[in-house]
């Protein structure tokens, strides 16, 4: 019995299909969550989730939010979610040698402050994670 | 009457005005398109959040539940979220929402503040000396949900810090091309009461199962999440709603423009006409007058030059 996973973010529908199993990056820790599983709520750290169909694996970055899980049913509320297919690789590695700059050194001008400069990082880093997992699931499938 | 010159620069310069009036409507319908197709790509989102929030809400004691979920028994300040255009040209549109929102709460017994979105309603509320805690103008064409997140996070903190009791959202909701309706509506405390059963009830197939659920880490730190979110998000809708209604707005109000413009210049070019041909003609009549004149001296000098000896 497959489940049917949706990722919504506030102003889009990221993913939906029927997949076999979902790991959600839950605050308490990841959760895998297969076929009937107990019902449950529950808020999502900054992460990835990975999506396992019979056929592939899909990788998305989130950015915090709300689960809900049904025995056959994965609903994601996210804050801004991304295929990772999606992700512009050259971006996020310019992003984040800037962000490590800005941290190492001196003051490049181009964030605010160093809170900014610190959630561009956790966000450039969680991007090249994601690529770096789907092209290694990509590897083990050939 | 003006004369002909002058005529035709006014000709001309009405038809570079409808010009820009007629470009205007058609920018205004594309663009009136792409707010309802954003206004359409969060409702996924918003009917799911909705859906846990009232599992959720609806359990016995929600009120004292989470802080956003209550209903303060004294209530002094209230807050206003009015949204209008940063631009004009747009008929009655902000006028209309203005003078709505004004209205409702004038004979209300607390004091009101306002969060202007939009420079126009900023602009008509310091006019009338209102006071405004806080202004967004030059938001951008269809924003992204990033881009106005912060409004709704200021009117939660504002009212989870007591300085406001009840906050209000004040916009204008999309009908169709031609009718487009000014709204007051409460977000906050937030109401999960009033809501019709049947729309929007949580997990129809699971019914029987709600209350089996377990929550991760507990149901406040889920509502502590998913309330502000969904108070942006409304915040959100109505920002698209409202642009998709100034541009609806402001295409009619262009289209109006441009046909009055079409008939002022039919009207001025019928009279320039007649006033060319009566030019024409008074020409003719000189000429011919003229010739008259002449043809007659000279008969006159010809009797004139035979009678002499």
């Amino acid at each position: 019995m497959p489940i049917k996973c949706e990722i919504v973010s506030q102003d889009r529908m990221v993913y939906s299909g029927n997949v076999d199993m979902v790991v959600l990056p839950g605050d308490d820790g990841v959760m895998g969550i297969l076929p009937n599983h107990s019902p449950v709520l529950t808020t999502l750290a900054f992460g990835i989730i990975t999506v396992v169909t019979s056929t592939e694996r899909n990788y998305f970055t989130v950015a915090g939010g709300v689960a809900e899980v049904q025995p056959d049913q994965v609903t994601i509320l996210a804050d801004a979610a991304e295929n990772v297919e999606e992700i512009d690789e050259v971006r996020a590695e310019k992003a984040k040698s800037l962000a490590e700059k800005h941290l190492k050194e001196a003051d490049t001008g181009i964030f605010d402050d160093e809170d900014a400069a610190r959630a561009a990082l956790r966000r450039s880093t969680l991007r090249l994670d994601a690529i770096h997992r789907f092209r290694k699931s990509q590897k083990y499938r050939r | 009457m003006a004369s002909a010159r002058e005529m035709r620069l006014r000709i001309k310069s009405i038809k570079n005005l409808s010009q820009v009036t007629r470009a205007l409507q058609t920018v205004s319908a594309s663009k009136v398109r792409k707010s309802m197709q954003a206004v359409e790509a969060t409702t996924p989102y918003a009917e799911k959040a909705w859906k846990v929030l009232l599992h959720l809400a609806r359990q016995p004691g929600h009120q004292s539940l989470h802080p956003l979920l209550a209903e303060r028994k004294e209530k002094k300040n209230t807050l206003v979220v009015l949204m209008t255009s940063d631009r004009g040209l747009a008929g009655s549109y902000n006028v209309n929402v203005v003078r709505t929102a004004l209205n409702y709460f004038e004979n209300h017994k607390m004091q009101i503040a306002y969060i202007a979105v939009g420079r126009k309603g900023r602009d008509m509320l310091l006019r009338r000396k209102k006071r405004v805690i806080a202004d967004f103008s030059n938001l951008p064409n269809t924003p992204r949900f990033q881009d106005v997140s912060s409004i709704g996070w200021l009117a939660v903190d504002e009212f989870l810090s007591g300085k406001f009791d009840e906050v209000y959202l004040a916009y204008t909701k999309f009908e169709n091309m031609l009718n487009q309706s000014p709204l007051i509506r409460k977000i906050l405390p937030l109401e999960v009461d009033l809501v019709d059963d049947n729309v929007h009830d949580f997990n129809v197939t699971h019914h029987k199962q709600e209350s089996v659920f377990s929550y991760e880490p507990g149901q406040a730190e889920i509502l502590d999440e998913i309330i502000p979110r969904f108070t942006a998000l409304q915040i959100y809708q109505a920002i698209l709603a409202s642009q998709a209604s100034e541009n609806a707005a402001r295409m009619v109000a262009m289209q109006n423009a441009t046909d009055n413009a079409s008939e002022l210049i039919t009207a001025l070019q019928l009279e320039y006409n007649k006033a060319r041909q009566q030019s024409i003609t008074n020409e003719m009549l000189d000429i011919a007058g003229g010739a008259e004149a002449l043809a007659q001296s000279m008969s006159k000098a010809k009797i004139e030059g035979l009678s002499q000896p």
